[in-house]
């Protein structure tokens, strides 16, 4: 017997490989232009912002005056107007969000539940700068002229809403958000909690579980990870949204004081602020992009962190 | 509830206790059920909220922006308002152009590299491929603005603040579409790792029993296989870069003319939409929506093509 086969030793697999040297060369060479493009973009953003952390060091991150006339890079409180409007949409989005998806999957009849499943899914491919467009022309008259001053009669024109009523800020700018973000977390929530065999829910039932107690006890932890990835996605969403928030923020580099106020996020700064910056301001909106990448790592880390964790504890069980 | 008692069988003698853990049952029987139709309740309201802004942007999007539609509106080039004439406010067919060009050359620059990385990642299970794929990942959810800085940078001054002084191709439709495959790459190479990996290993594996090489195998019997899949991943890609108005932002130029060369400054339908919503003339303001109703029909024909597809796949399959 010839012991050299690459059968009998095992090697057939990689002398397949290598006998195809003109497919492997060109699938890495490819592959290999995506990644290069992927390390060029990284590192033109980081570098494109080091004559900023230059000029004003770390302040950048914690310095409260963002002023591009006088060349002051303080990014605090567009980093807070940033996380902010995210809150906003986000304590709307997932509740609301969650609920339309069980109630998709599990209280819908079949016919409704594809019409709102397509109407959900058609929504997610909306462009988000005609989201912007619905908040600037239609949201924003609508709350400046009824919503505002509703909520101000409420809190009896004190924080968290006071006067003046000017339509554009943090709440319209969130609300925005929200409406942007919840197509995306109803599509993915609901692929999630339809995958959940129906046997499991109906096996619930069948024992006496109330419709809430198997929702609770058996769909949702069946499709955690689903609806944190969706979640995760959607917040790494709002946070890095441009256009939309753009139009109707009322870019104020300031601290916002009330949900009223008009304010700031990291993306709109840069898309707003590009057009008439000298070189050191540009590199200033770099080192906000950087900023903006950092956070979405962290969302993205934290999203990944639920998910194991949620995964060690189902394998405990 | 009462068991009727039969004569010459004795009484039950748990019969009063069983009562009991009867009468507590039903009592939280009925809580239970009051809670679950209280959750019930809330998830149907949670959905018609949800429905009510869904559907108010439809009605604005159709009601206001079908009456721009005509032939002048797809043809004309855009014209500012003046004194004389507050309502003139042209036509959008530079967008129309310029976005056709710089989405299509993206296309064309996205997608051999995003499906033959797709490819790559379906084949190999090299890390140097596993590091890749979570690279595709992190591209996917990275805000787009940053694409557009990126691009700025290198090709429109060509990093020339930095001294290494690239010839940079200023204000341009190409740098915009650079920005776009950029961005559209990631999802095709999720999107067509995805197809590609559900082609059955067993025609995989009975090409290459044949002696076919591995290259064969990918170009003649996995890649027409999953073709169907593979345009669904462009056309899926493609329906969200026509959309995208932050990477171009800064690096097209926003021109006014039609232009069909991309190495000049060009329009763009969702630019041009972001631009005209803040233009302080009511008549441009108004005139956005017939753009953004243009734009989301575009986006939604190319969606709906590749659920179609996807659909008559999915058929096929069964």
């Amino acid at each position: 017997m010839d012991r050299s086969d690459p059968l009998l030793t095992g090697k057939a697999k990689a002398f397949s490989v290598k006998s195809d040297f003109a497919h492997w060369g060109v699938l890495y060479g490819v592959s290999g232009l995506f990644a290069l493009i992927c390390a060029v973009f990284l590192i033109s953003i980081v570098v494109s912002s080091l004559p900023a952390w230059r000029h004003s060091g770390l302040s950048i991150i914690y310095g409260t005056t963002w002023s591009q006339g006088t060349d002051s890079f303080g990014a605090l409180p567009i980093i807070a107007g940033t996380l902010a409007t995210t809150a906003i949409a986000l304590v709307f989005a997932i509740p609301i969000g969650l609920g339309s998806a069980l109630a998709i999957v599990h209280l819908l009849p079949v016919k409704a539940r594809i019409f709102a499943s397509s109407l959900v899914e058609l929504l997610a491919a909306v462009p988000s700068v005609v989201y912007g467009l619905w908040g600037l022309l239609v949201l924003a008259p609508w709350f400046e002229n009824t919503v505002q001053p509703a909520l101000a009669d409420l809190s009896g024109h004190h924080f968290p809403f006071p006067p003046p009523y000017e339509g554009v800020g943090l709440l319209l700018a969130g609300c925005v958000l929200f409406v942007m973000i919840l197509p995306m977390i109803v599509a993915l929530s609901r692929d999630a909690i339809a995958i959940v065999p129906r046997e499991q829910f109906e096996g619930a039932l069948s024992v006496g579980a109330t419709k809430w107690q198997v929702l609770r006890k058996v769909v949702l932890p069946a499709a955690k990870t689903g609806i944190v990835g969706a979640v995760t996605l959607a917040t790494a969403r709002a946070l890095g949204e441009t256009v939309a928030v753009a139009l109707v923020i009322g870019l104020n580099p300031l601290f916002p004081h009330s949900l009223f106020s008009t304010a700031s996020t990291l993306a709109s700064t840069i898309a707003l602020q590009f057009q008439d910056a000298t070189p050191l301001q540009v590199s200033a909106l770099g080192a906000l992009a950087v900023i903006l990448m950092a956070l979405t790592a962290i969302v993205n880390w934290l999203g990944r962190r639920l998910i194991r964790r949620s995964a060690t504890k189902a394998a405990l069980l | 509830m009462s068991t009727a008692v039969i004569e010459g069988i004795p009484e039950d003698p748990m019969l009063e206790r069983r009562e009991l853990i009867q009468r507590v049952a039903q009592k939280t029987l009925q809580r239970r059920m009051l809670a679950s139709r209280a959750v019930v309740g809330l998830c149907g309201l949670a959905l018609v909220i949800a429905l009510v802004p869904l559907f108010a942007i439809l009605y604005s999007l159709v009601q206001k922006g079908i009456r721009w539609w005509s032939i002048d509106f797809f043809t004309k080039t855009p014209q500012f308002p003046s004194l004389v004439d507050p309502n003139a406010v042209g036509g959008i067919a530079n967008a129309l152009i310029g976005s056709l060009v710089i989405d299509g050359l993206a296309a064309l620059f996205a997608i051999p590299i995003g499906i033959v990385t797709g490819l790559f990642l379906a084949e190999s299970s090299s890390k140097f491929a596993a590091a890749l794929r979570w690279t595709a990942e992190i591209m996917t959810g990275l805000p787009s603005i940053l694409l557009g800085i990126f691009a700025y940078q290198m090709l429109v001054v060509g990093f020339h603040e930095w001294g290494i002084r690239l010839p940079g191709i200023g204000f341009s439709g190409l740098a915009g579409s650079f920005a776009i495959g950029i961005l559209m790459i990631p999802v095709i190479i999720k999107a067509s790792e995805n197809a590609l990996r559900s082609v059955p290993f067993t025609i995989r594996e009975g090409a290459l029993a044949l002696g076919a090489r591995d290259g064969v195998v990918a170009r003649r019997v996995i890649i027409p296989t999953a073709l169907p899949g593979l345009i669904t991943a462009v056309l899926l890609a493609l329906s969200r870069a026509v959309g995208e108005t932050a990477p171009i932002l800064w690096v097209i130029g926003a021109s006014n003319i039609v232009a069909w060369d991309p190495r000049h400054e060009m329009a763009s339908m969702p630019l041009y939409i972001f631009l005209s919503a803040t233009s302080p003339y009511t008549s441009l303001r108004e005139e956005t929506w017939g753009i953004a109703l243009a734009l989301v029909v575009v986006v939604l024909i190319i969606n709906l093509g590749s659920r179609l597809i996807a659909a008559r796949l999915q058929r096929e399959r069964r």
